[in-house]
Order: C-alpha cells, then structure tokens, then sequence
C-alpha cells in the first residue's frame, strides 16, 4: 500500500497521484495527517483503494468514479457528491449535503450526515447508520436514499423519483413526498443495499417514502406547494 | 338635436391597453406569464453612450492598413490553458432542451469559424456540441442536470452559474412540452414533467464555500481550465470583488436585458440592473483588487451590434458574450415566417413563448420536424457572418480612436447622451465635462 502523508505532500501532488491511476489499476494507498483538508481524492477514475486516515473538510471523494474510498474518521460537507460509481465509506460523520448530485455507486455513513443529504441525487444509492438532518433528498432525482435512525424536517422536499426507506421516525415530510406501500421488490432493494452497507437492520423494520408527483406539472390549485 | 362636442375617449396612461391584457390573461388562468427572451422595455443601454473619434489630440489608424488586434485570452488568472479567442465576442451559455440539436450545431459551427468559444446550458453536454464547437465552455449550474466529471474533463473552460441578467436569484424552468426522450434522459427525470432547476447551488452557499468549490473542480481538472464565475446583474460591485476573491480566472456579468429560455415575464422585466449599470461598478471592483485585464470581464444583456461590443470593452470589459442575436442570426423571428408567428398569435419580431416548443424558426424546440428545418450549415455561415461584422465594426470604431487592439479602447473615447447614462458609466455628458454623482461635480 503506496502511502501519501498530507503533511509532506501538496493536495495537488496526492490527487495527481490517484488520479493517474488507469481503468486496470488495482492498487491500494493510505493518505495520512488530512488535517481537514478539502477536496482530497476527488476526480478518481480507476477501481483503486484509499483509505483517509483520519477527518476531511469539503468535497472528499468529490465526482468519484470506480474507486473505493474510506475515511476513517468524519467528514465535511458534500462528501462524494456528484460520485458517478465506485464506493465511498465514511466510518464517522458527515456534514451537509453528502452524496449531492450523485448519478450513481454507493455512500455509507457509519455515523449521522447532517442537513441536505442527497440533496438532488441522481441516482447514487446512499446508506446512513445514523440520523440525517433536515431537507434531505430534496429535490432528488433518483437513487435510494436508506436512513437507519431518524429523519429531520421537510424530508424528501420537491422529490422526483428518487426512493427514500427510513427506519426510525420522520421529523415531518416535505412538499409532495408521502409515505408509500413498501412492495416485494423495495424490500430486494433494502436488503441488497443494507448488506452492501454493512447495516445491520432488517428490511421489514423500514418505511418507504416517494413522491406523490402532485407537482410534476404545474397546477394553479398546488401554487401553495411550490 | 343637440349636440355637444364631447372629448375624444382617453385611455388611461396607467391602464393602457397591454396592462389591461395582462390583467385579463392573469384573471383567465390564474397564472404568471412565462417567456423567452429578456427585458422588452427600453433601459439605458449602450445606444446613450457615442465615441469621440480621433481629432486634433489623438490620430486615428489607417482604415485597411494598420493592424487592429482582436484576439483575447480569457482565464489568464490560474488556468495553465486559458481560453484563447480571435474575436472578443463569445456565444453565451444555452442549453440543449432549450434549443434544438440543430440549433447548438448551428452555434458551434458559427463560433468555429469565427474563432470563438460556445458555451452548455442547463441540462449538460452533448456529443455532438462538443463536437461542433474547438472551444466549448461547459457550465456547472445550480441544477447539475447531466454534469458528469467526464465532460467536465472535456470543456475547455468551466462556467459556475450563480446568476443571470434575465433572472437574478431565480432559477430554471423547462416546460413538459420540451422534454424530450433525450432531454429527459439526459436529466435523469421523467419525460413530459416541468423541469424545475433549482436557484441555489446544492453543495455550497456563500463565497467562502465557492472559493472551496472551486478548488475542487481545478484538482479535478488539474488547474488546466479556466473558472468562469457567471452572475447576473444583480449587485455588481461586490458581486465582482467576491467572484475574484473565491478565485474566479473570468467574471461573466449578465445584465438585466439577457435573454431567458424561459422565465417568469415579471422577473425578467423587474430584477437585475441594466447591462450598461453594471459595467463600471464591476470594473472598478476588479482595478481595486489590481485585477482589471489580470482576470477577465465579459459582458452579455443585449449585445446587438460592433458598436456595443467596442462601448462595452471601452468600459472596461475583456469581452461580450450574446444569446439572443445569435439566435436571430440563425433565423430566429424571421419575418419570413409571418403567417406561422400569426397562427400562433404573435408576430415576427415578438415571438417570444420559446418554452413552448413550436418555435416555427427550428431553434427553441424539441420537435424533430421543427427542428428539421434549420440547416446547421447555413445558420452557421450567418452566425459566423454575423460575428465577422460585429468584429469589423468593432475594429472600425476602435481605429478612429487610434487604437491598435480593440481592448484599447477607453472610457475616454466615449461620451453620453444622457444625464442618466453619463451616471452609470462614469462617462462625461456630451458636449461637457459633468459626470453626474462624480467627486466634485
Ligand atoms: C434560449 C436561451 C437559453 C439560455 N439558457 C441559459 C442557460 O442554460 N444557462 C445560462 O447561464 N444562461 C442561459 N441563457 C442566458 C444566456 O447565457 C445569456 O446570459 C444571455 O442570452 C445574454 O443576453 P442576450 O440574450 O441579450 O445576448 C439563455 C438564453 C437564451 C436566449
């Protein structure tokens, strides 16, 4: 395992590093003392492995494709956003927007994410052990978005097609999402999701929550909605 | 029988006959009206201002002769590549959804063969853009519809969308009737929905953030491309100086009579400033900061003729950009099309419902017989045309002014025509030396 340390490298050196890496590319690096540093292992483009030891700032993993990137330790806001495939783990915490934008792979957050988790996701799925914060999934495209704790306010705002499962208790429900039948194939999905997450939790124990697509096209009688 | 002479009937100045109309639309549907296209009503702009010309003090160049420079480099700030132009007149950011694949070909090849660079939209890349354009700049917009890190890899330069003159603090709307199979494929949302882009970006808020976003974007494309920050005409003065301090190589500054693919009539004809309010404040931001021609300003809202272009550089940008003229110079409300405009009860020149998507001219639609009718080839040739007489009136003015590269020219060969223009531009009235709210007068 190639080890990168923060503290005698530049960021530009470390990502040029990762970035070099080719579609065959199997290979594992350490990235030590991220002190919090933005935008680390952003723009990757090979299935390597990376592990952070220790806590990021903004946009860790940012756009991954292929790659598989843990943090041990939290991260700050927008964790893996607009990740296109590839794996990201977080072993703590996250901050704002985790998994923004993201078209696809897989985002676990051992601990909470804060406030707009997959905010306009695209189709990433996402797996948070713990609770998420308010205006999560708003607006989001689609993907799956998979809670194990509590939700906050106003989740699923202005929500397309994404789907969102969460086990503990929904704070409130934003504009146009609603509570759904959870049918055979959902819980497929939960379960495939939960596995790959690592998550201990039975599929059955979810409640899934959609878009009542009242808002798709504009209608005078929902202007309050908008 | 008597009869009195009475009045003639008098329409009210304040409910005159477009009010009224307005009034019964909005009763009838209970909705705003959206359209295409920017501010309709006259503003100052760059009508007000006229050079001087060369005299006794200054001498001009040689029509023919003596060479008049019009290449730029815009990005020159951070990028290892900046973007390299023969023409200080760039095609502004539209998208496919909002126009045809034809008409986005059409571009690129107008731009192509002028030299100069094309600009994505809401709603991402496509091939075929990319293909028809050597210098594409490629927008990152609050929605991220189709943003990909692959064809962010690809763009010659990276466009942050925070605003537009049309619309500042709004966001984007493509109605069901443009979304195509492809469109809706390409923002990952069902065909036939109302498209609501959003007005903030979802991962960052302030300018703090945007300076860390930036730096992301730069790692991932390895600092190779310039960061063009895009604002509307909102509060250009501080917008200017906090675009450059969160690291922007090129500030694109939309004033409030930019075009829109659609959006709500009231806000394109009520927010923002003018074009021609917005250059000064943003150009002394920029000479404060000691950046002025060290990180690029490129002006849009309204850019119509080679005489726009040169006021708007005399003022102090590095470059313009145009939306709406370049789609008239495709074929856009071509008085051609008259009894198509009629049936849709409009007329040439006004048409304007482009988010409806039955654009009769080929150019803001989906529908592919529509779209059929716009040969990319010939509309390119007029695009390019076009472009080529905006640079040649642009050279003409600057030689009278005995300047040998366009970006030479100067506040100080200009004058105004009005007490309001001479206000916002700094520039003398004409004919005295009284610059309204200047130290002094
Ligand atoms: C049809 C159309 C579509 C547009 N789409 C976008 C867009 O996707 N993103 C953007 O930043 N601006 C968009 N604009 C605004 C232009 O980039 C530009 O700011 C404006 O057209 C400049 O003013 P002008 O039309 O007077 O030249 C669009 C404008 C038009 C006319």
């Amino acid at each position: 395992m190639e080890s990168l340390d923060l503290k005698t490298l530049e960021l530009r050196a470390i990502n040029a590093t990762l970035q070099a890496e080719g579609d065959g590319s199997n290979k594992s690096f350490k990235i030590t003392n991220p002190l919090g540093s933005h935008a680390i292992a952003v723009g990757l483009d090979a299935p390597i492995e990376v592990n952070v030891h220790g806590s990021t700032g903004y946009y860790c993993a940012g756009m991954n494709k292929q790659a598989t990137v843990n943090v041990l330790g939290s991260v700050g806001p927008g964790v893996a956003e607009n990740m296109m495939s590839g794996k990201v783990v977080i072993e703590g915490d996250a901050s704002q927007y985790a998994g923004a934008t993201a078209h696809g792979g897989l985002l676990v957050i051992k601990g909470n994410a804060s406030s707009r988790c997959g905010i306009s996701m695209q189709g990433i799925d996402i797996v948070v052990h713990g609770n998420i914060g308010h205006m999560s999934a708003f607006m989001a495209q689609a993907g799956n978005l998979v809670v194990l704790g509590d939700a906050g306010d106003a989740l699923g705002d202005s929500l397309y097609e994404a789907h969102i499962f969460v086990r503990g208790d929904v704070k409130s429900l934003g504009a146009d999402c609603v509570e759904k039948e959870m049918r055979m194939e959902h819980l497929d999905t939960l379960k495939r999701l939960l596995d790959e997450a690592g998550a201990e939790a039975e599929p059955s124990e979810f409640r899934r929550y959609g878009s009542a697509r009242t808002l798709y096209n504009f209608d005078i009688d929902n202007a309050g909605a908008y | 029988m008597d009869k009195t002479p009475g009045t003639h009937p008098v329409k009210p100045w304040t409910f005159d006959d477009y009010t009224n109309s307005y009034i019964r639309r909005a009763a009838a549907t209970g909705i705003y009206d959206i359209r295409g296209g920017g501010a309709k009503r006259r503003v100052p702009h760059f009508d007000d201002l006229l050079f001087l010309g060369a005299s006794m003090s200054r001498y001009p160049l040689e029509g023919y002769r003596e060479r008049c420079d019009t290449s730029v480099e815009l990005g020159t700030r951070f990028a290892k590549n900046p973007i390299k132009l023969d023409i200080p007149i760039t095609i502004a950011g539209m998208s496919f959804g909002a126009l045809s694949g034809q008409a986005k070909e059409a571009l690129g090849r107008g731009a192509n063969a002028a030299g100069t660079s094309t600009t994505t939209g809401d709603g991402g890349m496509t091939p075929e853009e990319r293909g028809h354009s050597n210098q594409l700049v490629y927008q990152y917009l609050p929605s991220r519809y189709g943003m990909n890190p692959d064809d962010l890899r690809k763009a010659d330069a990276i466009e942050i969308v925070v605003g537009q003159g049309a619309k500042p603090g709004g966001g984007g709307m493509l109605l069901g009737q443009k979304i195509s199979d492809r469109v809706a494929e390409m923002r990952t949302l069902p065909k036939g929905i109302d498209q609501r882009s959003a007005c903030r970006h979802p991962d960052w808020t302030g300018p703090d953030d945007l300076e860390i976003k930036i730096m992301e974007l730069r790692e991932i494309t390895g600092w190779k491309v310039p960061v063009f920050i895009k604002i509307g005409g909102a509060r250009p003065y501080f917008d200017t100086t906090l675009a450059i301090k969160a690291g922007a190589d090129v500030v694109v500054l939309d004033g409030m009579q930019g075009g829109t693919a659609a959006t709500q009539d009231v806000f394109i004809e009520h927010v923002g400033q003018p074009t021609l309010a917005c250059i000064r404040p943003a150009v002394q931001a920029l000479q404060e900061l000691d950046m002025h021609r060290k990180a690029q300003l490129v002006i849009s809202g309204g850019i119509r003729t080679g005489a726009d272009v040169a006021k708007a550089l005399a003022l102090g940008a590095d470059a313009v950009s145009i939306g709406t003229a370049a789609l008239i110079a495709l074929g856009d409300n071509d008085p051609a099309l008259e009894e198509e405009y009629q049936k849709l009860g409009t007329t040439a020149g006004a048409y304007d419902d482009w988010h409806e998507g039955l654009d009769p001219a080929g150019i803001t639609t989906q529908d592919p017989e529509l779209a059929a009718r716009l040969d990319p080839v010939a509309a390119g040739r007029r695009l390019a045309n076009y472009l080529r007489v905006l640079t040649l009136e642009a050279q003409t003015i600057a030689r009278a002014c005995g300047k040998n590269h366009v970006l030479n020219l100067e506040p100080e060969d200009l004058c105004a025509l009005t007490i309001e223009a001479a206000a916002m531009t700094g520039v003398p009235l004409a004919g005295t030396s009284w610059v309204p709210g200047a130290e002094g007068a």
